[in-house]
């Protein structure tokens, strides 16, 4: 399998070359945003002054599924803000700029409860620039943070309030979170180049 | 994709770069709808307007485009309060420019070519603000993103650039990038304004303006430029209004739904009649805001990636 395929393999599956594991599988992480969707309107008590804001890219989906499943416990859907966070990363002169998703405010964040929602939390840089950008739009009475995978190797002082799965992980493996929005599958995938041994 | 280090001309971009471009222009476009316009991309990195000659919209918009981006910006104007008057010439000009260490230069000059000299002697990004009459790239990629912002494409669009053709770097850079994204572009003006090789640059020549404008998508009106105008190209700006110029009665014979441009400044009563209503259709105001953003987009991609190989992409 091409490492730019998507497995579409029960939870534990391993493709054909042990090079992709399939850590948590379409009802997994259904199941997994459930939990995520009770945990914030319980922390909340609700959905009163609650948004949600999703990183580009596949944060977004997941926010916007996050906020239906809040509509299905509480009756009301809170509003989900989009965030492309390009313009306040910290390697903006080391990397090749990235094409840039739109960003969409439809609220104002001043004296709401945010939650950022991303796939997956690593170094924490992507958090940083993302609590730099939000505090440009206005001023939240609180600030958390919602992700699918946990992997670990924080480079910053950050922590997720709410985690859909933690995964143990070793620098060298990738960690690829798919959304049936723009992969046509979800599952969450570990890739480990080592074990091919063909140097690829 | 790798973009350029330099923009001096339009030739350098491939139509995959001018749709980066424009892409990336939506975002800076709703950075400049925030109430704090201004992001962090570039903070740290100081941006020259070294400008050779009067400009007002070109030289605040790339002012304002670098400090959208948190660059610090320092601008020269070759008037009487600079070196410039003592004799120092444009090559010492840049050395000492070189050696302040500079990230970015963007140049206005009145010869063609010389933002292309500029770059092969300093280290920074160069960035062409108008060389002579050779080009105009940001203006181009700002009209050309004003054009998409309207119609929603570029391709089969039908454009007639109106005037003074010959001395017109906006419309040398327009023509190019136009015609390179897809658009049919037909030149109309008096033949002595008209280049002589400009059978060969992909585009119709007319010089009856009453015949093409019913058939025109976007009429854009070149400048009149007087200061160029050391030999007689017309018997007299009367003249040239009642030829060339914009009417009601001519704005009567465009599509309902046509538009137009205008790369400023504009010469009330010569290209367009004095008494013409600021009407819905002429849309250079537009063309101004999205200048900002297009500039900061530009300056964004040449100066915020590495001029290295890009690394291996981590999550």
């Amino acid at each position: 399998m091409s490492p730019n395929s998507v497995p579409n393999l029960p939870a534990g599956g391993a493709d054909e070359t042990g090079r992709a594991w399939v850590v948590l599988d379409d009802l997994d992480v259904k199941r997994a945003l459930v939990r995520m969707a009770h945990e914030i309107v319980e922390s909340n008590r609700g959905t009163g002054e609650l948004v949600l804001v999703g990183i580009h890219r596949r944060g977004v989906p997941l926010a916007h599924r996050v906020a239906k499943r809040i509509a299905e416990i509480e009756t009301i859907a809170p509003p989900v803000g989009e965030l492309d966070i390009s313009f306040y990363r910290d390697d903006v002169g080391i990397r090749s700029p990235q094409e840039i998703s739109p960003t969409d405010f439809p609220f104002d964040v001043t004296d709401k409860t945010v939650v950022l929602v991303d796939d997956v939390l690593y170094t924490g840089r992507t958090v940083r620039a993302a609590i730099d950008a939000l505090v440009d739009f206005g001023r939240p009475r609180l600030v958390k943070l919602a992700v699918l995978v946990d992997r670990g190797h924080r480079e910053l002082p950050f922590r997720a309030d709410f985690i859909g799965k933690n995964i143990p992980t070793s620098k060298m493996q990738e960690v690829r979170v798919h959304v049936l929005e723009t992969d046509g599958v979800d599952s969450v995938v570990v890739y480990d180049p080592r074990t091919l041994g063909d140097g690829q | 994709m790798m973009m350029i280090k330099h923009l001096l001309s339009i030739d350098q971009l491939s139509t995959d770069m001018i749709d980066l471009v424009l892409k990336t222009t939506d975002s800076f476009g709703e950075v400049g709808t925030r109430t704090i316009k201004k992001v962090p991309a570039l903070r740290g990195r100081t941006v020259c307007n070294l400008f050779f000659e009067p400009s007002t919209r070109t030289r605040l918009s790339f002012e304002l485009a670098a400090k959208r981006l948190s660059a610090d910006v320092i601008t020269f104007t070759a008037d009487s309060k600079t070196s410039v008057s003592k004799g120092e010439s444009f090559k010492d000009t840049a050395l000492t420019l070189q050696a302040m260490g500079l990230d970015a230069i963007v140049v206005r000059h009145t010869s063609g070519g010389s933002a292309k000299r500029l770059s092969e002697w300093v280290d920074a990004s160069v960035l062409n603000a108008g060389d002579g009459s050779n080009e105009h790239p940001t203006q181009a990629l700002l009209d050309l993103y004003t054009i998409k912002q309207r119609f929603g494409r570029i391709e089969g669009l039908h454009i007639g650039i109106v005037g003074d053709v010959s001395h017109s770097r906006v419309a040398r850079s327009n023509i190019k990038a136009m015609t390179k994204m897809g658009a049919h572009v037909t030149v109309i003006g008096p033949p002595t304004l008209l280049p002589v090789t400009v059978g060969s640059w992909g585009v119709d020549v007319s010089t009856d303006l009453d015949a093409v404008l019913p058939k025109l998508d976007i009429v854009y009106l070149l400048r009149v430029q007087k200061e160029r105008q050391v030999d007689q190209f017309f018997p007299s700006l009367r003249e040239y209004s009642m030829f060339w110029g914009l009417d009601n009665r001519r704005v009567g014979l465009m599509k309902p739904e046509a538009l137009i441009m205008h790369p400023g400044p504009i010469n009330r009563g010569v290209e367009i009649a004095g008494d013409l209503p600021e009407m819905e259709r002429f849309i250079v105001a537009d063309q101004v805001t999205n200048g900002i953003a297009v500039r900061a987009a530009l300056m964004y991609l040449m100066l915020g990636g590495s001029q290295e190989p890009p690394p291996t992409e981590k999550v």
